[in-house]
């Protein structure tokens, strides 16, 4: 089997711990929750099923590239779908590349966006015990996200503070495609419940807001779907920037996952040239450049990491954001899985790649 | 030929009566009876700051809506002797069919009239009513002899995505004539201004627009209008242009990886944009420090890739000059001049035309 590069081992000799902050853990079978449901939501869950806010009940509005949107060498040899088996994640990725801590961000069945706001209440608090019982307990690397049924947000409270200062679980997790933008005082249950507990929040691309993905239509490719969650990102930011919510809640910390980053600095731009023109007016409530909220409250992960033609660009897109602020994401066992060793490019050098594999991550989790 | 172009400007429609004229007489006397007496779409409410920037407002504190009041503020800057006149007024939010034909119709046949019949240096874009693809290609063959129209004007956020293929014989007319296609910041409205629902600013609104922008770029690419209309370029307008590299990194990426999906696209989307694609130049959104504006420009080709324009009487700059700080002179002459003739074919033309 391979081993870490001697460039991840630090000069000490100690071996270095990668932080990885977006891996996907699935069911083996819907079974597996079978012992966290209620009998009413378990018998849901077998007939009505998920209601998210697309008209599909089998298949997606996008088909994925792959199956599960796969590697297709990540099926475990025991059967199960791909992220079911500890055993195998061990082997695959823990082991493989030196993995200390990996965030585990469940994406379905979890009842996250579910139009059957109890439902998805307790769809999220099963996610949340299967999590820490089935796949924590079994290996400790392993942390857990808070999965809320954010839709809702005092029962996305509720589970906040069920599960705080239970140290397994690493960040509270929504996806980005809510049915308002997230700024809006719906969702603020859910910021306020997030600092109490000290935990940030994740918000990962994808689940279905009801809405075209685009503002101009629904696209038809599964490649526009990619390309756009980099825009509904950028949506959310600037709700979350001018609906006030950080300067209600000024110790909230949101880790944006598997949206690109080199977008930022033209968002940061875009929203202060529009924040000069409305800050004795319409944003009289913002009191400083959305810049330096966006800087002090925002962080993001790797995979996908843009590929400009020029390097230099990608260092200069680092600069603009903050070489602090970017955290290292394998995104395994998806088709588009960063392996550490390649993802995150020699030249950068020594220094930041450890911060991005390893200590950004460790500043922002607290470990 | 050195004629230096203002590719933005903005023509206001003071209200539905001035378009009374140019209506055919049953819709003027149906809207009438209505009241139906103006039409703005929410992006630009005329009394909101950006619409209009002080100085450039009316008598009565309105954005300026007749060729004299805008020409003198337009020309003169940076020797700026042509403008296109860019019509924001939203016929495409309507839902009535009809009725959006017979404004288009009106509203283009009002800016012959009062604004190109007026001043020469002026030129406009075509305002289609996309609630018919049928009544869109035939408002452009309606106006295409005239040279003075120049290219055909769209929202960003269509009714549906601007690549799919119901809307090719749009972009085929807009290429058969030499006319580009104009992507403005604005909507149709037939969905939220942003992916995940309606914002609760105007200032998010704004903002969206560039997420409009590249979704709409997005969708050209991978639908494959580049290759089926191999003569149409694309203007985007008012998009604040510093979003396309991070863009174009993303979309070659997923490219590379996910085009079994879309086989037709046989080359990088970066190297189709950067040959069909090209961009005005203000709103353009960066800070004012002259060294990241120059990291900026290298990252978008800005030599080739960009237009001059005011986007007046919009407020996006003070004082007198509309060039962002920082960009050098040979640049801004590129924007000027080599950029739009080489964009828009029908300048030259134009020029002899009124000569």
């Amino acid at each position: 089997m391979d081993s870490v590069t001697p460039d991840l081992i630090a000069a000490a000799g100690t071996r270095l711990s990668l932080v990885d902050c977006d891996i996907h853990p699935k069911l083996a079978a819907p079974e597996d929750l079978r012992p966290f449901l209620s009998r009413r939501w378990w018998e849901h869950l077998t007939t009505i099923g998920p209601r998210q806010r697309h008209g599909f009940h089998k298949g997606v509005p996008y088909p994925k590239a792959q199956p599960l949107a796969c590697r297709r060498d990540a099926w475990p040899p025991g059967g199960g779908p791909p992220g079911s088996d500890v055993p195998f994640i061990r082997e695959q990725l823990l082991d493989l590349y030196g993995i200390d801590f990996a965030v585990m961000n469940p994406l379905a069945p979890t009842g996250q966006g579910d139009t059957n706001a109890a439902f998805s209440a307790a769809m999220a608090s099963a996610n949340n015990d299967w999590q820490v019982e089935a796949m924590v307990a079994a290996e400790p690397r392993l942390r857990a996200s808070v999965v809320v049924p954010y839709e809702d947000g005092p029962a996305a409270a509720a589970e906040i503070r069920r599960r705080a200062g239970d140290r397994r679980f690493a960040h509270v997790l929504m996806l980005s495609r809510t049915a308002e933008p997230m700024g809006q005082r719906r969702y603020w249950p859910v910021f306020e419940a997030a600092c109490e507990a000290g935990l940030p929040l994740g918000i990962h691309v994808f689940g279905y807001s009801g809405w075209p993905m685009t503002n101009g239509g629904f696209p038809s490719f599964y490649l526009e779907e990619g390309v756009e969650h980099a825009a509904s990102t950028q949506a959310l930011v600037a709700s979350l920037i001018f609906e006030g919510v950080f300067a209600r809640f000024p110790t909230l910390r949101i880790l944006l996952i598997e949206a690109g980053f080199a977008w930022i600095p033209a968002l940061a731009w875009r929203l202060d040239r529009i924040w000069e023109k409305a800050r004795h007016g319409e944003l009289q409530d913002v009191r400083e450049p959305p810049s330096a909220i966006l800087k002090r409250h925002f962080w993001v992960s790797t995979q996908p990491v843009e590929e400009p033609p020029a390097f230099a660009d990608l260092e200069t897109t680092l600069d603009w954001i903050g070489w602090d602020r970017v955290l290292f994401a394998s995104d395994y066992p998806h088709w588009d899985f960063d392996d550490p060793r390649q993802a995150i490019p020699r030249r950068l050098g020594e220094a930041r790649r450890r911060m991005i594999l390893s200590g950004n991550g460790r500043a922002f989790y607290g470990i | 030929m050195t004629l230096r172009v203002d590719c933005d400007v903005h023509p206001a429609v003071p209200s539905i009566a001035a378009l009374r004229p140019h209506l055919d007489p049953f819709w003027a006397a149906h809207l009438a009876e209505r009241g139906f007496d103006g039409l703005e779409s929410m992006l630009f409410p005329p009394s909101a700051p950006t619409s209009a920037r002080a100085d450039f407002r009316d008598a009565g504190g309105r954005p300026p809506s007749d060729a004299a009041a805008v020409g003198a503020s337009v020309f003169g800057r940076h020797g700026v002797d042509r403008a296109i006149l860019n019509p924001t007024f939203p016929v495409t939010m309507l839902f009535n069919e009809d009725m959006a034909v017979a404004l288009a119709r009106a509203l283009n046949d009002w800016i012959r009239a009062e604004w190109l019949d007026r001043d020469p240096r002026l030129r406009a874009a075509i305002v289609v009513p996309l609630q018919s693809v049928e009544a869109a290609v035939a408002e452009i063959e309606r106006l295409a002899a005239d040279p003075r129209f120049v290219q055909v004007l769209v929202p960003a956020m269509m009714p549906e995505p601007p690549g799919q293929r119901r809307w090719w014989p749009i972009w085929r007319a807009c290429a058969r004539h030499r006319l580009p296609l104009a992507i403005h910041a604005g909507s149709a409205y037939r969905q939220p201004p942003t992916s995940i629902g309606w914002p609760g600013h105007l200032a998010e609104e704004e903002a969206a627009q560039s997420q409009a922008f590249q979704s709409a770029l997005a969708s050209l690419v991978t639908e494959g209008v580049f290759g089926a209309v191999p003569d149409l370029t694309v203007v985007l307008v008012e998009s604040g242009v510093t979003w396309l590299p991070a863009f174009l990194w993303r979309i070659d990426k997923f490219w590379r990886a996910l085009r079994p999906e879309v086989p037709w696209v046989d080359r990088p989307p970066s190297a189709i944009v950067r040959e069909r694609v090209r961009l005005t130049a203000q709103p353009f959104d960066a800070p004012d420090d002259p060294a990241t504006v120059a990291r900026i420009l290298s990252m978008v080709d800005a030599p080739h890739a960009l237009l001059f324009a005011s986007d007046h009487p919009h407020w996006r700059f003070d004082g007198d000059d509309p060039v962002p700080p920082g960009f050098p002179a040979d640049l801004v002459r590129r924007m000027l001049t080599d950029n739009p003739l080489s964009t828009y074919p029908r300048l030259r033309e134009a020029a002899a035309w009124t000569a």
